[in-house]
């Protein structure tokens, strides 16, 4: 739970925004989502109540969709794109380096918060691939080899 | 109003789409702008930014209209010479043009480039021309002329007469006749209908659509404007995928300028015609590109797809007839509207007309967005278009339709690209994607890899789809690892049909296309994989090891320091050797090599 007020009222804005509608319930968790950059339990529970849909649903829709995140995420997202042309020039072993270099798995984050790494489907740069996208940052035709500099290149 | 614009002025047109903009054309905008002031030529020179012009390979793209010079990979130092040499004196800074590999030949301007020139691109023309975030711009290039007549002098059983004559088919996959959509969507039952344009591209190696949304954002929106009176539609919906930020920024500030200027809201060209569009952010689901799933996401549910025998065109959207086309389809509407049936007819085959824009993308020179006539070969769109194969490296297959097409071996190179051949060929023409592989792709990895993807990306709602292509994924994930028999390819073909058949939706009735094709024409490669426990390609790492070769190496020990797993010994100036019960095969060795002395086992004899 939250344990301050002003983060509700910060959710009922964004509820405000969005008319208190049901059907703009992706919507809503994407506005979350921004604010937190994933979305807590508490919010989840409070828009439930709230606009009187079953938790069941709105965790259904949150689970769904790859572009919500039930667990707090690192202060730098590493995206590692897996779309057809990446994999083809080598993403996966890109990936797997990035995974031997933090300590963690896809979709999971650094203990001190640092890192998040997460693959995606598709950046659609694919005449830089295989590309990796940390926070804004493209990093083109990556490799095993330039893990190291990428990363210090964004601390 | 259109005085702001004059067409005599020096225009730089500077690409700023995602590929350009990840190589750094933003500093390039800037630049260019700097030294405009500096040198006080406000008045001669225009500074734009465009969306996508295709050449994504070569990026940042630079183009000096009126002439239009063309250079590529410009970086911003090379401003101040851009504007001495080619804006004030008009010659060429040499070192910036594109060279032909295969002439040697420099091209000048962008029409000499041949990647452009062996296109047709009636839909992307504008792409690299306008600035997507002036709607002036758009229509001084003709825009929303087609609304107008469309709205004033042409009725709506016309429109729908002209889109239907002209052959038009929907360009998000399936390729049915966006007319006979149009038309059965007016007939349906109901006050209040819906169109909707689908923008979530959700194929990987696909990026046409999004290009699209961002370069020309206003060719769409006129698209639909024109259907939603067509079919007597007062709402629009434009659903965009969660990952394209700068599509979504686009295409805002588009309507926003649109209903500015009247094109959209009350009363439109005083014909007492409403219409409005709203913005639906995805979430992030491949499925919703299939309609009603696309459409359950729009309500804010989970996207999940329905059953087919009820037509979206009759119960679609809050049960309401939905007409719902992709945003390629919209925006060849004012085209057609403009240039008449006839001229659209015209253009491609006999069953599949006008243009298709495709992401040519994977092992080619010239990745980037392309538009060519339905019918030019698939041995076209890669050699003369792409330049061939990077590197020395031999063609292998060629996929297209994304997670639901098929891959297509050398012998098919020859067959033209419509909506009927490549299905017969066990693909599909899909949403845009034709991804080039080469002899070091793995197939049966491909499959594998395609295969993951739909298996996380289907919705889990039927079960010929949901287990079945789990299984198919665990029966060539084995095989991909050296543990296949023989009686799987079987089995995994059986499945492969079943899932085919007995699927809710398009996503579950295509997912086994990448399987079957590839059992089609690649059949040795799977056999390699089972029977001998050889990858050809050098790409499944059971089934690989790698090896130092001893006449290349030198013993310098770049590679025995990178290694991660400390599998490679030998003293300094002496052959070194890998260890291949440590090696874990992550090619970081064989990157970083300077003397290409690190061979995989199968490239060694």
């Amino acid at each position: 739970m939250a344990c301050d007020l002003s983060e509700y009222i910060k959710i009922d804005n964004i509820l405000e925004n969005n008319s208190w509608e049901e059907s703009a319930l992706i919507s809503i968790l994407h506005e979350i989502e921004n604010l937190y950059n994933y979305l807590p339990a508490w919010a989840l529970r409070y828009i439930s109540e709230k606009l009187n849909i079953p938790m069941i649903q709105v965790y259904g829709v949150a689970s769904f969709y790859d572009a919500f995140h039930l667990k707090p995420r690192g202060k730098h997202l590493i995206r590692v794109c897996k779309g057809t042309a990446c994999y083809l020039r080598g993403a996966a072993q890109v990936s797997e380096a990035l995974e031997k270099e933090l300590g963690i798995k896809e979709g999971e984050t650094t203990p001190d918060q640092n890192f998040s790494l997460q693959s995606v489907r598709c950046l659609g740069a694919c005449a830089l691939a295989p590309v990796v996208l940390i926070g804004e940052r493209y990093f083109d035709k990556a490799s095993p080899t330039k893990i190291r500099s990428m990363l210090k290149k964004v601390q | 109003m259109l005085k702001q614009i004059d067409p005599n002025k020096q225009r730089v047109r500077i690409c700023l789409g995602t590929g350009c903009r990840a190589r750094g054309s933003i500093d390039v905008l800037k630049a260019f702008n700097c030294e405009i002031e500096k040198r006080n030529l406000q008045i001669q020179i225009e500074c734009i930014q465009t969306g996508c012009h295709g050449f994504c390979e070569r990026g940042p793209v630079v183009v000096i209209a009126p002439k239009e010079f063309f250079y590529q990979k410009v970086k911003p130092q090379d401003v101040a010479e851009i504007v001495s040499k080619t804006i004030l004196n008009g010659e060429a800074v040499s070192r910036l043009l594109y060279t032909d590999p295969v002439t040697g030949k420099k091209a000048v301007y962008e029409y000499e480039v041949p990647f452009y020139k062996k296109q047709t691109r009636p839909v992307l023309i504008n792409n690299g021309r306008i600035d997507p975030t002036n709607i002036l711009d758009y229509i001084v290039i003709g825009g929303y002329q087609a609304l107008a007549k469309a709205i004033t002098t042409i009725s709506c059983e016309e429109i729908i007469n002209i889109i239907e004559e002209s052959g038009l088919r929907g360009r998000g996959g399936a390729g049915f006749p966006t007319g006979r959509k149009w038309r059965l969507c007016r007939k349906a039952r109901g006050d209040v209908k819906f169109v909707i344009g689908n923008g979530d591209e959700g194929d990987p190696g696909a990026f046409s659509d999004r290009s699209l949304m961002e370069a020309n954002p206003h060719s769409i929106l006129e698209g639909m404007i024109i259907g939603a009176y067509a079919i007597g539609a007062n709402q629009g919906y434009l659903y965009l995928r969660a990952e394209y930020p700068l599509a979504l920024k686009q295409i805002q500030t588009a309507i926003d300028q649109a209903r500015e200027y009247g094109f959209l809201g009350k009363n439109i060209f005083n014909s007492g015609f409403d219409f409005d569009i709203k913005i639906i952010r995805g979430g992030g689901a491949f499925i919703c590109g299939e309609s009603s799933a696309l459409i359950a996401s729009i309500e804010g549910k989970m996207g999940e797809p329905r059953a087919k025998y009820i037509h979206t065109v009759e119960r679609g959207l809050q049960n309401k007839p939905t007409n719902l086309n992709n945003v390629k389809t919209w925006a060849n509407v004012p085209l057609i509207i403009n240039n008449g049936a006839d001229w659209y007819a015209k253009i491609g085959t006999a069953k599949s007309k006008g243009t298709g824009i495709f992401s040519l993308v994977g092992k080619v020179n010239n990745t980037g967005l392309i538009e060519i006539p339905m019918g030019t070969s698939l041995k076209q769109i890669v050699y003369d278009i792409g330049g061939g194969i990077i590197g020395s490296k031999r063609f292998k297959a060629v996929q297209t339709g994304g997670p639901s097409g098929g891959c297509l071996p050398e012998e098919l190179l020859d067959l033209p690209v419509d909506f009927e051949k490549l299905t017969e060929a066990g693909s599909m023409l899909g949403s845009g994607g034709i991804i080039v592989m080469d002899e070091n792709t793995c197939m049966v990895d491909v499959a594998r890899y395609f295969l993951d993807f739909l298996q996380n990306e289907s919705c889990g709602k039927c079960v010929p789809c949901r287990e079945g292509i789990k299984r198919m994924l665990e029966i060539v994930t084995n095989i991909t690892l050296g543990k296949g028999k023989e009686e799987d390819l079987e089995l995994l073909q059986e499945l492969a049909e079943t899932v085919k058949d007995f699927s809710l939706c398009g996503l579950g009735q295509t997912a086994p296309n990448t399987v079957l094709s590839t059992l089609r024409y690649f059949r040795d490669e799977y056999d390699a994989h089972v029977k001998d426990k050889k990858c050809p390609a050098g790409i499944c790492k059971n089934l690989i090891e790698y090896l130092i070769l001893d006449g290349k190496c030198t013993g310098c020990g770049v590679c025995l320091k990178l290694c991660p797993q400390k599998a490679i010994q030998g003293e300094p100036k002496k052959i070194h050797q890998i260890d291949s019960s440590k090696c874990t095969r992550c090619g970081i060795c064989r990157d970083a090599c300077p003397f290409e002395a690190i061979m995989i086992k199968s490239d060694v004899n």
